[in-house]
């Protein structure tokens, strides 16, 4: 006992300058864990705001019908961009993990320009349904749960813009490279994660009839 | 930075000045010392709750009593139970686990230790809010549960909603971030050798905990934004003008609202669990089932919740359904019951304080537990709900229960917190009176609601037949008052001259006895390699089965210590906190307020990520 207590002490003293505290005993990061916990309760969150939809779908006692307001060839532009852009952020890990910082920051540009053309296009909608289609928060139950529900998803895609942009700026101020792959990767879970959002709305409310 | 070398949290070398201590608690990281800044906010919450709980007995004490009128007691009734649940229960809890969780693994710190100093600033923000109210005269008052559509700004035009409302939203944001901190923090920060079944059972139930948290609040977070929604910018969710039903915010409230229970109830089951074996020294009887029970309460605590609303007349599949798996839960339930029974039996127990607590939460939660089962059933729910028989069931679960676990857990750990042993004389005077207190308050009231009175009213007529019991329940409550008379002086009175605790006074068999009372900051001088559930019996005694114990190590060398590297304070959680609380009160003041505390949030946001971004060599989050 007493010489295993020697060697972890030794083992301590070695692997201390080399240990990343950010790696638990399972040898998973504790970002990417917390990600995943992150992600399962927002599950939760948007599962009880699409409930809330559902619940509500054909109840509105007044108001334009889904129907009326919804320009699906647009929307369908908007779903193509965001699925595209979990495929420039698998592209930004992957050089990223080569090191190649340029190409990485690249991609990560794409993302995030494919992610504010999907917010552009979301209040470019908004703006249509408010304007041309007298559709607003308080029109109808329709008008409270699509601006609401789409509204909070559009939030976490800006949130996710934002971040992939302070990513980019990090990469332009060199405090970017291969040793910030999990960092890069924590973000990419998030924005996946809010693409698959997008599916299961753009599903549910916009081509389920 | 410099200056953060002199507020590393507990450091030898304390900060000499006043202001020094105070600036050192305000950015601690230290998940010790984050778990007592829980613990006494939320027994002085639990003081301000069980003040309003006086006043209203005191209104009850007689008939057509004026102490308070019906708007009032609507208010005390709200925060009474906003403030037990919210600010009293969970928070108590989140000491314990954040003290207890990091000691039991054989971890340093939780996993991110800034994020937990963010989940308590957020946390005292929001109960700071809440009681804001009292100073605008805006107290909230439509009951914990807030049904819509009385929370609507045509029935509830004041800004009393609005204090509830956000108050709930800020607490719930503090609940989910320490639960995603807990969840890696007991997955990946274990000790090497500690197997998720050589976790010790108070970790497995805020393991279970934790994931309620994490996936139920989510529902009351939406169910709120709705209502914010409502209030503010016209949306139609719990119009039934325009359509709208207002059992969707039953059904949401309540799918929270129901795991919500175990999220109030598992951590003093866990803590019963560990009090028990101690006491008994004799391992947990059948420790693995009672894990497997908790971890089935935690599953079925998402399939209960229409069992809240079963006189809203959902129909008998809806009723029927939410009847056989309400009856269900009650078995993981009684299953434990059995288990901790028997650890008792046979044991060599020795009756201290601690155990003391824990047979009054066995004793009174069971019977919590029996007239809980009793609404399982539609026809007889029906003739109890919104009675004084309700009020009695749920406190004998949350105050016979939660609260009688979470002392016992006070009495048990406070050696090792404060270094200091409580006075055991006081503590049995303080458990037979609030025994006492207890049931001569709440059990009458069974009697009460089942003879017809009903929740929620200010006053009575005194030809009813009610008035000699709730005489009797309003004299119980203050016998509870003066039994925690005697844990305030007790506390007082070991802190000034009590005896000094050695690191394992009770001769435990959890990890946090083998080291210092009070731990030091890095807690594990050496990490522990663990090879069991009882890993500290086991070290000192043996398997029981021939197995000898484990040698003693090597002391620790100065060494050892000096490469142990801990995470500086920080000023981020704390700044982060109050430009939240900025953000979300300003909507009630101003729209500047709002834009301001919006902007300084995400500044805050970005300083705290990049506080450690890629540093050359240190502790990066």
């Amino acid at each position: 006992m007493a010489d295993h207590a020697a060697t972890h002490a030794v083992s301590h003293g070695v692997t201390h300058a080399v240990h990343d505290p950010n790696i638990g005993n399972t040898g998973l990061d504790h970002r990417k864990m917390g990600m995943w916990a992150f992600l399962g309760s927002d599950c939760m969150f948007f599962g009880s705001l699409i409930g809330t939809y559902l619940a509500y779908k054909g109840k509105s006692i007044s108001g334009p019908t889904p129907h009326d307001v919804f320009d699906i060839p647009l929307t369908s532009y908007s779903a193509a961009l965001l699925l595209a852009s979990s495929l420039t952020m698998v592209l930004a890990l992957a050089a990223l993990r080569d090191n190649r910082v340029k190409v990485a920051t690249g991609w990560l540009l794409a993302t995030a320009a494919m992610g504010l053309h999907f917010v552009l296009n979301q209040v470019y909608e908004f703006w249509t349904f408010v304007h041309h289609h007298d559709l607003t928060l308080g029109t109808s139950l329709f008008g409270s749960t699509f601006f609401v529900l789409t509204g909070f998803h559009g939030a976490h895609v800006t949130g996710g813009v934002i971040w992939l942009l302070l990513l980019v700026s990090l990469a332009w101020r060199g405090q970017l490279d291969r040793r910030d792959y999990t960092k890069v990767e924590v973000a990419g879970l998030y924005w996946h994660f809010v693409d698959i959002v997008w599916i299961a709305i753009f599903t549910i409310i916009y081509l389920i009839p | 930075m410099a200056t953060h070398a002199a507020f590393m949290p507990g450091a030898k070398v304390e900060a000499p000045t006043f202001w020094g201590a105070v600036a050192s608690w305000l950015t601690t990281v230290d998940h010790k010392r984050i778990g007592i800044l829980y613990g006494s906010s939320a027994f002085i919450f639990f003081l301000i709750g069980g003040i309003e709980a006086l006043i209203m007995r005191l209104q009850l004490a007689r008939p057509d009593n004026n102490l308070v009128g019906a708007q009032t007691f609507n208010e005390l009734f709200t925060m009474h139970g906003t403030t037990m649940v919210f600010l009293a229960i969970m928070p108590m809890s989140a000491a314990f686990f954040n003290y207890m969780i990091p000691l039991m693994i054989g971890a340093r710190d939780v996993a991110f230790p800034r994020l937990n100093a963010l989940s308590y600033w957020i946390f005292l923000s929001g109960g700071l809010f809440l009681h804001v109210s009292f100073l605008a005269r805006a107290v909230p008052d439509g009951g914990w549960f807030g049904y819509a559509n009385l929370t609507s700004a045509q029935f509830s035009p004041s800004h009393s909603i609005d204090f509830w409302m956000l108050g709930l939203q800020i607490l719930g944001i503090s609940s989910m971030l320490a639960g995603f901190n807990f969840l890696v923090t007991i997955i990946n920060m274990r000790a090497p050798g500690m197997t998720l079944m050589r976790m010790p059972v108070f970790i497995w139930m805020s393991f279970v905990t934790q994931f309620l948290i994490v996936l139920a609040f989510p529902a009351i977070t939406v169910a709120l934004i709705l209502l914010m929604f409502d209030r503010f910018f016209g949306t139609l969710f719990y119009s039934p003008a325009a359509g709208g039903d207002p059992l969707l915010w039953q059904h949401l409230f309540w799918i929270f609202g129901h795991p919500e229970v175990y999220i109030l109830i598992l951590p003093a089951m866990g803590i019963v669990s560990e009090v028990l074996p101690t006491f008994a020294r004799k391992p947990l009887f059948g420790a693995p089932v009672v894990i497997y029970s908790g971890i089935t309460i935690g599953f079925f605590g998402f399939g209960v919740w229409s069992h809240h609303m079963f006189s809203v007349g959902m129909g008998p599949v809806a009723d029927a359904a939410f009847s056989i798996t309400t009856m269900l839960i009650a078995v993981p339930t009684g299953v434990k019951i059995l288990n901790w029974l028997c650890t008792l039996w046979g044991g060599s127990i020795r009756f201290e304080v601690p155990l003391y607590f824990s047979l009054g939460f066995i004793a009174m939660f069971t019977m919590g537990g029996l007239s809980g089962v009793m609404h399982a059933s539609p026809p007889v729910d029906l003739q109890q709900t919104d009675t004084y028989f309700v009020v009695a069931h749920f406190h004998y679960v949350l105050f016979g229960g939660s609260i009688f676990g979470l002392f016992s857990g006070a009495y048990y750990w406070w050696p090792k917190i404060t270094g200091k042993l409580l006075d055991e004389r006081l503590g049995k005077v303080h458990f037979w009176l609030m025994m006492l207190g207890f049931n001569v308050t709440f059990f009458p009231q069974h009697y009460l609601g089942l003879i017809g009175m009903p929740r929620r009213i200010y006053t009575y007529a005194g030809d009813l037949g009610w008035n000699f019991w709730n005489l009797v329940s309003t004299i119980g409550a203050f016998t509870i008052a003066v039994s925690l008379l005697f844990f305030i002086y007790n506390v007082i009175k070991t802190t000034r001259s009590g005896r000094v605790a050695s690191p394992d006074p009770w001769d435990g068999r959890t990890l946090e006895w083998s080291i210092p009372s009070p731990p030091p900051v890095y807690n594990f001088a050496r990490v522990p390699h663990v090879q069991d559930r009882d890993d500290l019996w086991l070290q000192k005694y043996g398997d029981g089965h021939g197995g000898a114990p484990r040698p003693k190590a090597a002391p620790v060398t100065a060494a050892e210590i000096a490469a142990i590297h801990m995470p500086p304070s920080s000023f981020w959680p704390i700044l982060l906190g109050l430009a939240m609380a900025m953000l979300i009160s300003g909507l009630l003041i101003s729209m500047y307020q709002v834009i301001v505390g919006g902007l300084l949030t995400l500044f805050f946001m970005y300083k705290f990520a990049m506080e450690y971004h890629r540093p050359a060599d240190g502790p990066g989050h």
